[in-house]
Formats: C-alpha cells, sequence, structure tokens
C-alpha cells in the first residue's frame, strides 16, 4: 500500500489527474462556447423582431415607411427563385449522381468529374454571382429576373446535391440490383425501377438540406443586381424579383438611416430562419423514417 | 386450367404478332439503354461546363482589366481608389481586409474547434455527442446574411462598450463573427479525424498509466493531426471566400492598415459593393471585378488543394 502511494507521489499522479479534469471541463466549455453564441444571436434576433411580425408584415408589399413595410414580395420572390433551383438541380443533380455512380467506369473520366465537382464546392459563392452576372444576366440578356437568379444559385449548390445523391445511390445494398438483373431487367430498368425508388428519401434528404442552403444565400444575388425596392410582386421566371435575404441585406445596411429598418430586418431573419427549420425538420423526419430499412 | 390454354391457342395464332411485337418492346430497351447513359452523361458534364464558364468569365474579362492596369502594378499597389478622377487599382488594401479578417476567424475558431472536437470525441458519452454534434452544426446551417446582422447590431457595439476606440465598421467584429460561423467545421473535420484514430491505439496509451489528456495530447492528435490541419486550411478558405458578414459589419473603406479597430475591405466585399453600384460594362471599373474575383478565386482553389493534398499525404494509415 506504502510502495503505491509512492508510486503516485513519483508519477506526480494526483497532478496528473487533476490536469486532466481541469481541461477536460475547459474543453466542455468550448464546446458549450458555440452553442451560448448560437442562443445569444436567437434570443437577440427574437427580441428584436418578434414584435414586428404580424400579419400585414407577411402580407404587405415592401414600402420605405418602416411601419407599412411588408414582405410578401421577397417571399414570392424565394418561391419563384427556388421554383427554379429545385427542378433544376434535381434533373442536373441525380442525373450527374447516376452517371458517376452507376455508368462511369473506375478512370480519367469518373476522376476528372469529381475532382472538378469537389473544386467547384469550395468556390466562394460570390463568384458564381459573377457568372451569373456574366453568363445569365448579360450573355444570355435575361436581365436581373428570377430565371438568372434561380439558375444562378443552382449551380452554386449543384455540388452539394451531387455528392450527397452519390451517398444515396452508394448506400442502396448490391444485392438489390443483382436480383433485379438476376430477373433479366436492363440496367435502365433496373436503376429506375429497383436503384432510384430505394434511394430517394436519402436523395430528397440531400435536395432538402442544399434547397436551404440555397434559400439563406446572399452573395450571388447582390451581384446579379437585386433591386434595393420593388414594389411589383414577380408573377413569372422573367420578372425581377427581390429575396428573403436580399430583403435582410437592404434593410440592415439602411439601418443607419431609419433605426427601424434593423426591427424589420431581425423580422425577416425570424422568417427565414422559421423556413429553414421547418425544411431542415422536414429532411431529418425523411431521413429517420427511411433509415435503415434494408 | 381450360380458359388458359384456350387463350394460348389463341394467343398461338398471333404468334408472329407477338414476336414482333416483343422484338419492337426490345428495340425501345435496346435503344433507351443506349440513351441514358449519353443524357446522364451530357447531364455530368455540365459541372465541367460550370467550371469552364467560371474560369472563361473571369480570365477573358480579367485579360481587359490587365491591359489597362500592369498586373504588377495591380498585385503590388497600396492604392485602391476605384472611384476617383485618377482611379488606382492596387489591391493590396483589399488582401490586408482578407487576410485580417480570416486571421482573427482562424484565431477564434481554431482553437474553440478543436478542443470542441477533443471534448466531443474523446471525453463525451455517445449521449451527449449524440445531442451535441447536431446542435453545433446548426450554426453552420445558419445564413450567412443572419451573422452579418448579428455582427453588426449586436457584437460591434458590444465591442465598443468596452472598447470605444473601435469605429461601428471596423474588421474585429465580422472577423470574431466569422470565427464562430467556421467552429462547426473545424469541429466536425477534426472530430472525424480524431474519431478514427483506432481505439488500440488510445487502449495502449491508458494502459501504460497516462491520463486521457496525456493520452489526447501526446497520442490522438499527432494520429490525427493531417485531418486537423486540413480542418484548419479548408475553415481559411471558406472564410476567405465569406462575404456578407464582412461587407455588412466591415464597411468599405479601402485605406491600407493593420489597425483592427478600423473598416477594412475585403476582395469579397469589394466585389459587392462595385457590381451593386451598377458599373458600366466595358469601363476599368467594371473589369477590376473580375481581377479581384480571380484572385479571390485562386487563393481559394490554392487552400482546397492543399487541404487535400494535406489529407492525402500526411495520412497515417493504421
Amino acid at each position: 500500500m506504502e510502495n503505491l502511494e509512492a508510486l503516485h507521489e513519483n508519477n506526480k499522479m494526483d497532478a496528473r489527474v487533476r490536469k486532466n479534469s481541469i481541461w477536460k471541463s475547459i474543453f466542455f466549455l468550448s464546446t458549450l462556447f458555440g452553442l451560448v453564441v448560437l442562443v445569444v444571436l436567437i434570443a437577440r434576433v427574437l427580441f428584436q423582431g418578434v414584435s414586428w411580425i404580424d400579419l400585414d408584415f407577411i402580407t404587405a408589399r415592401l414600402s420605405t415607411n418602416a411601419d407599412r413595410a411588408g414582405i410578401m414580395g421577397a417571399i414570392l420572390g424565394t418561391v419563384w427563385v427556388m421554383l427554379v433551383v429545385i427542378p433544376v438541380t434535381l434533373i442536373i443533380g441525380v442525373g450527374s449522381a447516376i452517371y458517376l455512380e452507376l455508368y462511369s467506369k473506375k478512370g480519367i473520366i469518373r476522376s476528372f468529374i469529381e475532382m472538378n465537382i469537389s473544386n467547384l464546392a469550395g468556390v466562394p459563392s460570390i463568384v458564381y454571382g459573377l457568372l451569373g452576372l456574366t453568363v445569365f444576366v448579360r450573355l444570355m440578356d435575361f436581365g436581373n429576373v428570377v430565371l438568372a437568379g434561380g439558375l444562378t444559385l443552382a449551380l452554386l449548390v449543384l455540388p452539394i446535391l451531387i455528392v450527397s445523391a452519390q451517398e444515396a445511390l452508394r448506400a442502396v445494398p448490391g444485392h438489390l440490383s443483382e436480383a433485379s438483373y438476376g430477373m433479366g431487367a436492363t440496367k435502365w430498368q433496373t436503376i429506375r425501377r429497383i436503384i432510384l425508388p430505394a434511394a430517394i428519401p436519402s436523395i430528397l434528404t440531400g435536395s432538402i438540406l442544399s434547397l436551404s442552403r440555397a434559400i439563406g444565400e446572399t452573395a450571388p444575388l447582390t451581384v446579379l443586381g437585386i433591386p434595393a425596392l420593388l414594389i411589383p410582386f414577380p408573377g413569372g421566371l422573367f420578372d425581377t424579383f427581390t429575396a428573403l435575404p436580399m430583403q435582410i441585406y437592404y434593410w440592415t445596411i439602411d439601418a443607419s438611416l431609419v433605426a427601424e429598418y434593423a426591427n424589420l430586418a431581425a423580422a425577416t431573419i425570424i422568417v427565414l430562419l422559421l423556413i429553414l427549420f421547418i425544411l431542415n425538420s422536414v429532411a431529418i423526419i425523411i431521413r429517420n423514417k427511411f433509415q435503415q430499412r434494408y | 386450367m381450360a380458359k388458359s390454354s384456350g387463350s394460348n391457342l389463341n394467343s398461338a395464332v398471333n404468334v408472329s404478332e407477338l414476336i414482333a411485337e416483343n422484338k419492337k418492346k426490345k428495340s425501345i430497351n435496346n435503344y433507351m439503354e443506349k440513351l441514358v447513359p449519353a443524357i446522364l452523361f451530357l447531364l455530368a458534364s455540365i459541372t465541367v461546363l460550370t467550371t469552364i464558364g467560371i474560369l472563361y468569365t473571369l480570365i477573358s474579362q480579367a485579360v481587359h482589366f490587365f491591359m489597362e492596369i500592369p498586373i504588377l502594378d495591380f498585385f503590388t499597389g497600396t492604392e485602391l481608389k476605384p472611384l476617383s478622377q485618377n482611379p488606382e487599382f492596387g489591391i493590396l488594401p483589399l488582401l490586408n481586409g482578407t487576410i485580417f479578417s480570416s486571421l482573427i476567424a482562424i484565431l477564434v475558431a481554431g482553437p474553440i474547434g478543436i478542443m470542441s472536437a477533443i471534448y466531443l470525441s474523446e471525453y463525451a458519452s455517445d449521449k451527449l455527442r449524440r445531442i451535441l454534434k447536431p446542435l453545433l452544426e446548426v450554426l453552420a446551417g445558419i445564413p450567412t446574411i443572419v451573422y452579418g446582422f448579428f455582427a453588426f447590431t449586436f457584437v460591434t457595439p458590444l465591442i465598443r462598450s468596452i472598447w470605444p476606440q473601435v469605429e461601428a465598421t471596423n474588421i474585429l467584429s465580422p472577423g470574431i463573427v466569422m470565427g464562430v460561423m467556421i467552429i462547426p467545421m473545424i469541429a466536425s473535420l477534426s472530430e472525424d479525424a480524431m474519431t478514427s484514430v483506432p481505439n488500440g491505439i488510445r487502449e495502449g496509451s491508458l494502459a501504460m498509466g497516462t491520463t486521457k489528456l496525456e493520452t489526447t495530447i501526446k497520442v490522438v492528435i499527432p494520429a490525427a493531426f493531417s485531418g486537423i490541419m486540413a480542418s484548419f486550411v479548408l475553415a481559411i478558405s471558406r472564410a476567405i471566400g465569406e462575404t456578407m458578414i464582412v461587407t455588412i459589419a466591415s464597411g468599405s473603406s479601402k485605406n491600407f492598415t493593420f489597425d483592427l479597430t478600423q473598416s477594412m475591405q475585403t476582395m469579397t466585399a469589394y466585389i459587392v459593393e462595385v457590381s451593386g453600384g451598377e458599373a458600366p460594362a466595358g469601363s476599368t471599373l467594371y473589369y477590376s471585378l473580375y481581377a479581384v474575383a480571380l484572385t479571390l478565386f485562386v487563393f481559394t482553389l490554392i487552400m482546397n488543394l492543399l487541404a487535400k493534398y494535406i489529407s492525402r499525404k500526411f495520412r497515417e494509415e493504421y
């Protein structure tokens, strides 16, 4: 027993154990730091904006008068842009993923396309804005309309969607497709009727997540030249538009002119975060509901 | 039974038709089998087209800029006065702002991110980790415009109440907030790197009588080092490309300064300012957008490739 104590003494065991537990609390507090900031951020936004949210705020048109301003135009703009983003990203994204995962042979072409996709995912969003400005707004002469904004955001989130769709396809167990081939089905029949249906829940989850990324994205839209005060509602692909994050941006930078604009920005942030929260919850529900069925 | 044999008889009469029909179906199927991969290949090549599009727009327009402003002047110029009578286009003020904001961000996110990763991977119980990790990742899902609002209307006034010299737009506050934004990135990627260190090594160390802290510092972190470094580099790349936080909270001063309390403009914020001001197409000002964007693109590309190189080159195989 004494020996053991001497050993403890020699190895400074007590001090080392104490050091361990002190650092454990420091590590824990660091983990909490991010969460505390998150709570402060949300509390701050709620505190500042929640009293400004009412039915009028949601349904009214934009106005320079803070008391009468509403965000219906921005909500509709976001919806219209998403109506472009969803089909474009789904078709191109899932199509590319099927090609890469199920058709292309391992080789130069495949690794080139995959390397290209992972590099695209790292390109700053503002650069996509310049691409959109140059190609969609000016070269194709769409102007700063819904279609140009939608296509720009679609290209931006495409890499995310492709990677998640690839993972979804990879997770479909091989015995399903083998059984299908064994029944005499062709490759495309197997993909269309067996692999795709099995992968759809995960693909859906991934596409909702990339969609919510597109909804919150501001930088590319600022480059396209979205007007600050747009009174008419957008009603089609070739109408000019504003979107929720753009509205937050304009109200935030103009808050030094009219103090109430900061509250409007906060209220719009609440609406935006609520939409993102709902979308993410749906994604999580889909994922949990269909997880590990095989 | 009788019925089915009857129908068999019936179909036997049309057997040639059936064969023809079957052949037709097969030929449609065969056709689809060839057509579908071709279509899918075209869809997959759209991403390559996007890259070509980005490179082409940036380079072709930046060339116009560099015909008017020599490359050397652009990269060594400390004066950026795009709107003055005698415009000067030196990118150093923008590089300075970008480097400062990213540096502040990584100083915040680096230690906190890696300590969070250590806690999540080495100390937290499975149950706690399953709660903490998704909560932490909520931070990464918040739109950057919201962080910009937060930096401008909350963090800056907070800093100013402690340190009154700080200006209403400054580089410090967006830097800190950007750091908070990239915490989950570092925490998550580093945690992945640490959890993939095999348990046997950990247990071997613990069995020698080390504490958990010693095992973490001397065994787990060195083994996961490449992953941790890669997460840092990726986070810096993310901070360099971040736009809205710095645009809103750091203003548009183009001074070449090292004073954290002052407004500095980053490359991304410059692009927002100039393109939002509707620079007339064809002017030097308009082309300067592309020169700055090209620099930004090259910067982030190098960082991303570096991250990939680090994680591949220095990975410890077990």
